[in-house]
């Protein structure tokens, strides 16, 4: 017994971060994926010249925490000649495919749960690609002809997609020399330049495939209601259903994790090798500032005391991130936290912007039809991103070659990228050609012209 | 009023045919079996897009048979909101039917008032004056920009575009609130009279349009700078949906789908009413017939109309609004069709008068109705995700289908 | 020819303001009585009745010329009713009448096939044809009398708009007609009895059975 506890005390004393990080991520993931839900409403309100929701609690805040609510009071249906263990087991299988991959990422040099695995980039990926199987018996034990329509199309377009977005990985691996995550944005910092500068291409290719990796518009369709069903989701009720979408959002925040710390920078700041600009190291603490003094101001303009209240607690929380950003980089003794506290700050801030792109797209663009979106695939975006691969490894041996280290870097790799750009305009009208003389005749065999 | 749904019948399992005999115009039998539906492994399925559904724009239920992905033939069930509106116009008289009519285009009601009120007006073989015949058409281009707006917005957010739903309905807005300064209702106006208008046009209701109009030129390329050039939206809508110059005139197609698929005709041109032989407007067309053309053609529709607008606002006649014609209508005995231009196409009214107070018989033609004919046509050879492209563009409304 | 006019329209026919309709008689009134009947008799003596105005007049255009030159009597009358040209033929013609007419008359389109209920006629149906031409810019109206169980030649293979319209018509009026693909109800649900636009068909009537059945309920009222 007694070697027992031992031994369990010796584990959590060397592992107590990550474990900590992990239940952190559990049991806070559900409210922070429904305030990204929030966000999204919120922006999509203001693009569309409304205001989203603005009932439940000030300017809507509680609305994620009703929603949850609503969601886990609702009845549970289960379709009645369907596998009940598979029906319960598959939206398990997505979330905790998509929970499991966040393990392996790090937004900061310490805060990660399954800490500097070898393998980081790869684990992530292969865990995600996991969260197919959700879908895909989601659809089975759906016992719907369109469910399971609806989810092989989803599956399809997964692991299309898995492909592309893979090969634009391996382009930025062949920069950083390494799986392991820390190493990663460790090269990144002795190189001096995002990778994702040095390949544009890989991150254009990422973030297409990315869009459709996570079933988000453009490339929605098998969620949309012209596929006459919401698809893989239909029969699943009250929180089966929220599970599928924690799930889908979870897959964005990954995405978004791994084209950050591959391709932007991971937590470092920008220009993180350049030390005459240190100071760009008040960034973080300038803006909480600012975000802060902004809702002081905007405290007098609110219509009720309520919300003045809850517009001076905003402020003041923005005042105390302030300072705990500052902290850091004043104080002598906080200085080992600097990497920490401030690059969880840079890395939360390129994640953020990289889920504004996604929802910008969303409410921008139309959907693609289920044929297009597979030859998009596989016609463009697969072979651009091959092609990519070729280009920068012919970039980093001819970088080897005339001895170019870090900025220098992009001497090679920019040709490669203008390359790369002209081989994804060639590829683009080559589909749009084969693709406007197949449709008409097709058409045409069915009404004669 | 249709056929119930799924389950509450067991017909027999109706004779299939193959996908040789697509040519034939028959459409599909009405025999089918719900159960059917659900096992898997057919060749062909015959799928129910259910009267409710949120891309069918209305209780409009759509029976398609699929190879696979592609449609090899639809039928359209309708019937859902028919309210047996031609019966009760037997038994109003002519002023009392007025209302019923805005509620068939519940999307255009002015215009469908203006079909009205010029088909009794040419019953009793009046006219209406000068004034009330320009803001007649004022009121109804107006209203021809907003029935194409809604179009706009729910057809584009059937593709997957959520934003232009938003933009249309705030310039939509607009136009609803001059009509409601005018009339009092946004939606079911009722109008206009027979014989001219009831209310005078209000104090700014020239400055109100005109403002309406000067903005609207940046709106419309705000929803062009979406939509038109965008790579998705090209995808989605070209060679979707082709529908020949000669099928479009055999089908008896008419408005906007009929000019997309290349043949120039607007009845405010051919047989001008209201007051548009005073203006100068141009008739958008198309060449391809397909729900690019016809996206196109709506857009430029939306144009012209607001210059229709702007040249009537400068030079609105003064006079009399109300023609005399009396309480009590009793036409002469006879019959008129008369067919203006809808916002759908071709709205005719065939009235039938025996002298009484109340019509003998009311017949509405509504675009939507024949337009819809041509839907089994249209979507041939295409994929299910096309289907609710193709009911989006031929812009229906069931109201006016179902009357 | 009887054009649509293009210029505005003449001045009314009747002289004064109100139209001359004051004393038609009640004869094909098949609906709610008047309620300006029991008030009549106590007025002061009305004036004598005038004669119905009617605004229809025999038409002997160039194209009536022409169908009567090649169908002869089965040009029944045609005449002219407020600028438009209205041509009553005989239903029996009435497929090779409308070839004729899609095929040298150009008349393209039809614009709408309905039909009209006078009861207290020997053939009560009125078959009427709304036909537009788009070369010559004109409309034609043209009629076919039916009485009840005859049949109609059916215009889906002349012009294919006819299809739904002529379910409408038979879903409606009960008009049979021949050669149709597929006859059967468009609005009412299939199996409802009775033809809701004959004036026989009282508002307030509806297949009970029916509604008893698929709605469960009582009345739809």
């Amino acid at each position: 017994m007694q070697p027992a506890v031992q031994a369990t005390m010796e584990f959590l004393k060397l592992y107590w971060v990550p474990l900590l990080c992990g239940v952190i991520i559990v049991a806070l993931l559900p409210l922070i994926a429904g305030y990204i839900v929030l966000v999204e409403r919120k922006l999509m309100a203001d693009m569309q010249v409304r205001l989203g929701p603005m009932r439940v609690g000030p300017h809507g805040l509680l609305q994620p925490i009703a929603d949850a609510l609503k969601l886990l009071i609702k009845e549970d249906i289960i379709p009645e000649n369907s596998d009940a263990l598979v029906f319960w087991l598959a939206p398990v299988l997505s979330v905790g495919a998509a929970l499991l991959a966040l393990a392996g990422l790090a937004i900061g040099p310490a805060f990660q749960v399954a800490q500097d695995i070898n393998i980081g980039i790869l684990f992530v990926v292969g865990i995600s690609a996991m969260g197919i199987f959700g879908i895909v018996l989601g659809g089975w034990a759906s016992n719907s002809h369109y469910s399971l329509m609806g989810a092989l199309r989803s599956s399809a377009q997964l692991v299309s997609y898995e492909t592309a977005a893979g090969m634009a990985l391996v382009a930025g691996l062949l920069f950083a020399g390494t799986l392991n995550i820390k190493a990663i944005v460790d090269a990144q910092q002795s190189a001096g330049v995002w990778f994702g500068l040095l390949s544009p291409v890989a991150l254009f290719t990422y973030l297409v495939a990315s869009i459709a990796e996570t079933n988000r518009a453009p490339f929605d369709l098998p969620e949309a209601e012209s596929e006459l069903v919401a698809g893989y989701m239909t029969e699943f009720s009250g929180f089966r259903w929220a599970l599928y979408f924690l799930a889908e959002y979870t897959n964005m925040v990954v995405v978004a994790s791994v084209a950050t710390t591959l391709f932007l920078g991971g937590w470092l700041r920008p220009f993180a090798s350049v030390h005459w600009l240190d100071f760009l190291d008040y960034f973080p603490t300038l803006l909480m500032v600012l975000i802060g003094v902004y809702c002081l101001i905007r405290v007098p303009k609110q219509p009720s005391r309520v919300h003045q209240l809850f517009m001076l607690a905003v402020a003041a929380l923005c005042f105390v991130v302030a300072l705990v950003l500052l902290a850091p980089v004043i104080l002598p003794i906080a200085h080992p936290f600097k990497a920490g506290i401030l690059g969880s700050f840079w890395f939360l801030l390129k994640v953020g912007l990289y889920l504004y792109l996604f929802m910008w797209l969303r409410f921008t663009l139309p959907r693609y039809r289920f044929d297009q979106l597979m030859r998009l695939g596989w016609h463009f975006l697969i072979p651009l991103s091959i092609i990519n691969v070729l280009l920068v490894g012919i970039a980093l041996i001819a970088g080897s070659y005339f001895q170019l280290q870090g900025w220098a870097l992009l001497l090679a790799t920019t040709p490669a990228a203008v390359i790369g750009l002209v081989a994804a305009i060639v590829l683009l009208s080559v589909e749009q050609k084969t693709h406007s003389a197949a449709a008409p005749s097709a058409a045409a065999d069915f009404y004669g012209g | 009023m249709g056929e119930g749904e799924s389950g509450h019948r067991k017909r027999a399992i109706g004779e299939y045919r193959t996908a040789g005999e697509v040519e034939g115009e028959t459409p599909l039998s009405t025999e089918v079996t719900t159960e059917h539906i659900t096992q898997l492994g057919a060749d062909e399925l015959v799928i129910n897009m259910g009267p409710q559904h949120p891309s069918t724009h209305g209780v409009l239920r759509v029976k398609l048979k699929l190879d696979g992905e592609r449609v090899i033939g639809s039928e359209c069930v309708i019937g859902y909101l028919h309210r047996g509106v031609e019966k009760i116009g037997e038994n109003r008289t002519y002023q009392q039917f007025a209302p019923y009519v805005d509620r068939m285009d519940y999307v255009a009601a002015v215009s469908n008032g203006l079909g009205y009120c010029e088909a009794i007006e040419k019953l009793l073989v009046v006219e209406a004056p000068p004034r009330a015949r320009v803001i007649r058409t004022i009121l109804t281009e107006l209203q021809r920009i907003a029935s194409h707006l809604l179009w706009l917005g729910t057809h584009a957010l059937d593709i997957g575009a959520l934003t232009p739903l938003f933009y249309c309905f705030r310039e939509r807005e607009e136009i609803l609130k001059i009509f409601e300064k005018y009339c009092g209702a946004r939606l079911t106006t009722h109008a206009f009279r027979i014989g001219g208008l009831q209310y005078e046009a209000y104090d700014t209701l020239e400055k109100d349009v005109e403002r309406f109009c000067k903005d609207f030129t940046s709106r419309i390329v705000e929803y062009e700078d979406l939509l038109t050039q965008n790579r998705i939206w090209l995808g989605r809508t070209k060679g979707v949906g082709i529908l020949s110059a000669a099928d479009a005139i055999a089908y008896g197609v008419t408005g906007p789908v009929l000019r997309a698929s290349g043949v120039k005709w607007d009845i405010r041109k051919a047989m001008p009413y209201a007051a548009y032989d005073q203006y100068k407007f141009e008739i958008p067309t198309g060449t391809a017939g397909d729900t690019y053309d016809r996206y196109m053609v709506r857009m430029e529709e939306m144009r012209q109309s607001r210059l229709i607008c702007l040249q009537a606002i400068e030079n609105i006649p003064t006079g009399p609004i109300l023609a005399k014609v009396g309480k009590v209508l009793k036409p002469p005995a006879g019959e008129v069709y008369h067919a203006i231009e809808a916002p759908k196409g071709e709205l005719g009214y065939y009235v039938v008068s025996d002298g009484t107070v109340q019509p003998y018989r009311v017949r509405i033609r509504p675009p939507s109705f024949v337009n819809l004919e041509a839907f089994d046509r249209m979507v041939r050879g295409h994929l299910v995700a096309d289907v609710v492209a193709i009911i989006g563009t031929l812009d229906i409304v069931l109201g006016e289908i179902d009357r | 020819m009887a054009d649509e006019p293009k210029e505005p329209q003449p001045p009314p026919v009747p002289p004064g303001d109100k139209p001359a309709s004051t004393a038609l008689p009640s004869a094909p009134a098949a609906k709610a009585p008047d309620a300006k009947a029991p008030a009549a008799p106590a007025r002061p003596a009305p004036p004598p009745p005038k004669p119905p105005v009617s605004l229809q007049t025999p038409l002997n255009n160039e194209l009536v010329a022409r169908l009567r030159g090649k169908f002869d009597a089965a040009i029944v009358e045609a005449i002219e009713d407020r600028k438009q040209a209205i041509v009553t033929v005989a239903r029996e013609r009435l497929g090779e009448i409308a070839l004729y007419l899609r095929d040298e008359e150009k008349f393209d389109m039809l614009s709408d096939l309905t039909a009209v209920d006078w009861p207290r006629r020997e053939k009560r149906f009125d078959v009427v044809l709304n036909l537009y031409s788009f070369a010559k810019n004109e409309r034609l109206r043209v009629k076919a009398h039916a009485a009840d169980g005859e049949k109609v030649p059916s215009m889906t293979g002349v012009w294919p708009t006819a299809n739904w319209l002529e379910r409408e018509v038979f879903d409606m009026f009960g008009i049979i007609f021949e050669g149709h693909p597929n006859l059967t109800r468009i609005l009412l649900p299939e199996e409802w009895q009775g033809y809701p636009l004959r004036k026989d068909y009282d508002i307030l009537h509806q297949d009970t059975a029916w509604v008893k059945e698929n709605l469960g309920i009582e009345s739809g009222q």
